[in-house]
């Protein structure tokens, strides 16, 4: 994974809650047996209209939403399934980080193990920015702010080990691989308790 | 003395391989891990970049559900795939078990079927074992008194290489449900009444024992329905406590252990329980008696109440979109609502005992004219067991489909599909936007309800099927 340090755009917002990952990448696209190309079907069904061109009511379809790296997201984002597809799909697409009140455990797990920035604001904050689409902002995974203009900085957990992986752009695989002793130890004393 | 423990404590602490720290999660072992075709391949790929091996290809079972076709292969032995990326996906698993030395539940076995109904058939799913699967439904086999979690592809090839995942400690939510459940009223009812009571992130970062006078008299069947669900309201995990009703249903099974070895591990099963005075991070009472049959009305499982209760107004705007999606009225109840499709099956409702009361509701009627009923069996042994007690013909002759086990509608990855502005009445888990085919509907029932509402081609309550019977 390459380091994730810090991102800087302006924001397009989605203000819908529970949008879910069937909403994000429907399944019937899922037997695909590589991790490229879903940037292209991310959001679907909700961003196409039946004739394949682009259906402008869906908000990331507005001009000024293209290019955006930042989606504000409404509450409980990433709810569903454990598909790690949404993600990938949604860095096809261009998106680099996810800010909302709430995101499901294992959407934001397998999203922060892809270098997708899933980030947990405070409700004020949340409601400041799905009233403010547009707005330039910087995320500092280091600093864990991000800096918007006109109001103070807004401070994010991230959990460290997520973090120090981001920054670093750490390999949760070869981690896990070192601790191939401990594993092995681990094995034969249950093997032996058994 | 130690401390009391929770059941959850307990099989954490039996699986740390490593502790966590403030700077890093806990190592946990994985004792089990399922695979099927759709999360695996790109996992099967890291392994084969970085030249690493399955760690424990024992310890790692493999199946075909999700994309697969539920109708037989043609003449000539070609199977109606929906797409030629949904074979090549099939093929891909093939030759991966095959090169990783994986064991493979393919097209010809006979134990294959949805990767969480076979778990506990073939008695892979043990009391106080971990087990993982790139499949958010994992949650069904903590029935079993399993702590059994979805995870992503990342992490599947993680448990691949390693048999390890990294993971901090999630905190726990005791659901008690005290009383009897109301004749005609089941697990799934009552599940979908607990999601509308927590809500669908009422449960976000936490694993859930359910417990309580209700959850014990439930069956093996029915308290995977129930676990199965727990993603739905957001949680890592759901769990019971097992006891003699699940050491009787694991016995003989093909992976348990026999004689002597049985008496043991059924000893320390005996011990996976909650110890008296340990604290859950939350609790929540639910009293059964309150659980009548219950559907969805809205976009998400949480959007569920009483099929006769009136859908409640929305609060907001996406409330509202919701309604509007489901072309639902708020103050009006869902019975009633006319009915296009009926799906009896998935790892939700997909088992024998809720085959049987599927086909209870419909053995001599009809499904109404212009409903489609598909039923489609869990597993190729809930196929057999119930062609044996001739539930396929109940089906069939009230003009059902009878398909070939898989996960068919529930995720309509393999051509099984509703059509736009669709209403399917549905036992599966999910009513998401979109779910059984674009613009679908789908409201979400047990499988009597499900069963009730093909016959009356509107949802409608299933205890007046039952009791017109008890009246004949
Ligand atoms: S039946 Fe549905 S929920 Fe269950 S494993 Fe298959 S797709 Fe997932």
């Amino acid at each position: 994974m390459k380091p994730v340090t810090r991102i800087q755009s302006r924001t397009a917002v989605l203000a819908d809650e529970n949008i879910d990952t069937d909403r994000i990448i429907p399944a019937r696209f899922l037997t695909t047996t590589t991790r490229e190309g879903l940037g292209r079907v991310c959001f679907n069904d909700w961003r196409y209209r039946s004739d394949g061109s682009d259906d402008p009511a869906f908000p990331l379809n507005a001009p000024e939403a293209r290019g955006c790296e930042i989606l504000v997201a409404g509450r409980n984002f990433g709810c569903g399934s454990s598909r790690e597809h949404a993600p990938w799909a949604l860095l096809d697409y261009g998106v680099r980080a996810v800010l909302s009140s709430e995101i499901a455990d294992i959407f934001r797990n397998n999203a922060l193990k892809n270098g997708l920035l899933a980030i947990v604001v405070g409700a004020a904050e949340h409601r400041w920015l799905l009233d403010h689409p547009g707005v330039e902002l910087a995320i500092d995974v280091c600093g864990q702010t991000i800096t918007r203009p006109g109001a103070d900085p807004i401070h994010f957990e991230l959990e460290p080990f997520a973090r120090h992986c981001l920054l670093e752009g750490v390999d949760q695989l070869g981690f896990l691989l070192h601790h191939t002793d401990a594993i092995r130890e681990f094995e034969s004393r249950v093997e032996e308790a058994a | 003395m130690n401390a009391p423990r929770t059941l959850f404590d307990k099989i954490w602490d039996t699986h740390v391989v490593v502790a966590e720290t403030a700077d890093t999660p806990a190592i946990l072992y994985i004792d089990l891990q399922l695979v099927h075709e759709v999360t695996s391949p790109q996992a099967f790929d890291v392994l084969r970049a970085q030249g690493l091996k399955v760690r424990r290809p024992g310890r790692t079972l493999a199946t075909l559900d999700h994309s697969i076709p539920t109708m037989p292969a043609a003449a000539d032995g070609e199977r109606p795939y929906a797409t030629p990326a949904a074979k090549a996906q099939v093929a891909q698993l093939e030759a991966n078990c095959r090169e990783f030395g994986v064991e493979l539940h393919s097209w010809d076995s006979a134990e294959r079927g949805i990767v969480h109904v076979i778990g506990p058939e073939l008695g892979v799913t043990q009391p106080g074992t971990t087990i993982v699967c790139g499949d958010s439904h994992t949650s069904t086999h903590g029935a079993f008194g399993a702590l059994a979690f979805g995870i992503g592809t990342t992490e599947v090839g993680h448990v691949l290489a390693t048999q390890c995942l990294l993971q901090r400690k999630p905190k726990t939510l005791a659901i008690h449900v005290d009383g009897e459940l109301p004749a005609g009223v089941g697990a799934k009812d009552l599940i979908l009444h607990v999601i509308g009571r927590i809500g669908v992130n009422g449960g976000t970062g936490h694993v859930i024992e359910y417990r309580g006078a209700a959850i014990e008299a439930l069956s093996m069947e029915a308290r995977m329905t129930v676990c199965n669900m727990s993603i739905e309201a957001g949680a890592r995990a759901g769990l019971i406590a097992p006891d003699d009703t699940t050491f009787a249903w694991l016995q003989g099974r093909p992976r348990v252990p026999r004689g002597a070895a049985w008496d043991v591990a059924v000893a320390n099963w005996r011990e996976l329980k909650t110890d008296a005075g340990a604290r859950y991070d939350r609790e929540v009472h639910i009293d059964a008696r309150d659980v009548k049959p219950t559907v969805t009305y809205g976009t998400h499982p949480g959007m569920a109440i009483a099929l006769d209760a009136p859908v409640p107004a929305a609060h907001d705007a996406i409330e509202q979109r919701a309604l509007d999606y489901m072309q639902a009225a708020a103050g009006k109840p869902m019975q009633g609502t006319p009915v296009d499709v009926v799906f009896v099956g998935s790892c939700t409702n997909g088992r024998l005992p809720d085959l049987r009361e599927a086909a209870h509701v419909l053995r001599g009627r009809r499904v109404a004219k212009n409903v489609r009923m598909l039923v489609v069996p869990g597993s190729e042994a809930v196929r057999r067991d119930a062609e044996a007690e001739g539930l396929h013909e109940v089906f069939r002759a009230a003009g059902a489909e009878w398909r070939m086990p898989g996960c068919s509608m529930c995720i309509a990855m393999n051509g099984d599909m509703a059509q736009p502005g669709q209403l399917v009445v549905s036992t599966s888990n999910r009513n998401f936007e979109g779910r059984q085919g674009k613009g679908a509907r789908t409201v979400l029932a047990s499988p009597a309800t499900a069963a009730a509402s093909a016959v009356a081609g509107v949802i409608a309550d299933p205890r007046v099927y039952l009791a017109e019977e008890q009246a004949a």
